[in-house]
């Protein structure tokens, strides 16, 4: 690993502590009350789903395009990131819904979207695990569907009448929020980081293994 | 039967009665019809770090396990000259 990794861990880790405390001296949303601080966990794991998802399908182009199997370890690793922001979100969301809109869930645009993209990254995943030889094509060929969708999952908001509250939402967040919230994105973010950086040293190894078994077969 | 089965479920189509008709402010509802707000946020919070927690445990399982494999093998390479 290389050598900022440790301090930027400890340094993440310490933000994570904290989070609870600057979400606490964030205000109550008039309306929704306590069960709005969701949203200074929903939000970031939602941005890092589309990061992931983005992240995700240029490495596949660029493995498209090359066939540079780097290209592949960084889509493979940011796919699994994309399932777990992913999972975050699809669980913080309904939780958050349960209360502020009075169901689990609701089939509107940016959900039914979320879910497809993240059904995409999970496909993704089962087929490099169980798709054998020259799954790794196939795969970057699907993860160009997920990326497409992810300017689709931000902007439908603006376009469709639904639920979810508009992309000029965040922007006009008085500071008090925005202070707390932006935080966190930057908690998810090095987390985002971190976790991208031992996934892809992990793609690394197993090719790095993989080289070391061919040695020994010649 | 079938008439009676119709004519049995009318009841779901019966005017709301008088108690429904009357606004009741979410604060004033009895606790029994209101949704626990706290529950929810520990649950987000919680699920949150809990999967992520298990997830690095993962990714470290995986890759100290092929990390002791490749030294292994490198090491029995060096060893017996091979390569």
């Amino acid at each position: 690993m290389p050598k900022w990794f440790l301090p930027a861990a400890c340094v993440c880790a310490v933000m994570f502590a904290a989070t609870p405390v600057v979400i606490a001296y964030a205000p109550f949303e008039s309306t929704m009350g306590l069960v709005f601080k969701i949203f200074f966990y929903h939000m970031p794991s939602a941005w890092m789903f589309l990061l992931g998802g983005i992240v995700c399908g240029v490495a596949s182009v660029r493995y498209l395009i090359t066939s540079d199997a780097r290209h592949d370890r960084t889509a493979w690793a940011a796919a699994e990131l994309t399932v777990l922001f992913g999972l975050l979100t699809l669980v913080t969301g309904p939780l958050w819904a349960r209360k502020a809109w009075g169901t689990w869930w609701v089939w509107d645009v940016r959900v039914t979207a979320s879910l497809v993209s993240w059904m995409i990254a999970v496909a993704y995943l089962l087929l490099r695990r169980y798709g054998g030889p020259g799954s790794e094509k196939l795969a970057a060929g699907l993860a160009l569907f997920g990326m497409a969708n992810v300017p689709f999952i931000y902007i439908s908001v603006n376009y469709w009448r639904t639920i979810h509250p508009a992309t000029s939402v965040v922007p006009t967040l008085p500071v008090s929020m925005g202070g707390p919230l932006w935080f966190c994105v930057a908690s998810f973010f090095l987390l985002f980081v971190l976790l991208f950086k031992m996934r892809v040293r992990l793609e690394e190894q197993r090719a790095r293994l993989d080289a070391v078994y061919l040695s020994l077969d010649e | 039967m079938v008439c009676c089965g119709v004519f049995a479920d009318s009841s779901a189509w019966a005017q709301p009665s008088e108690q429904t008709k009357v606004y009741t402010p979410i604060s004033q509802l009895p606790p029994t019809e209101q949704i626990p707000a706290a529950r929810l946020l520990v649950a987000a919070y919680s699920f949150v770090l809990v999967a992520v927690f298990l997830y690095v445990v993962t990714v470290a399982r995986r890759l100290t396990a092929v990390q002791r494999e490749v030294e292994r093998l490198e090491a029995d390479v060096k060893r017996t000259g091979r390569a």
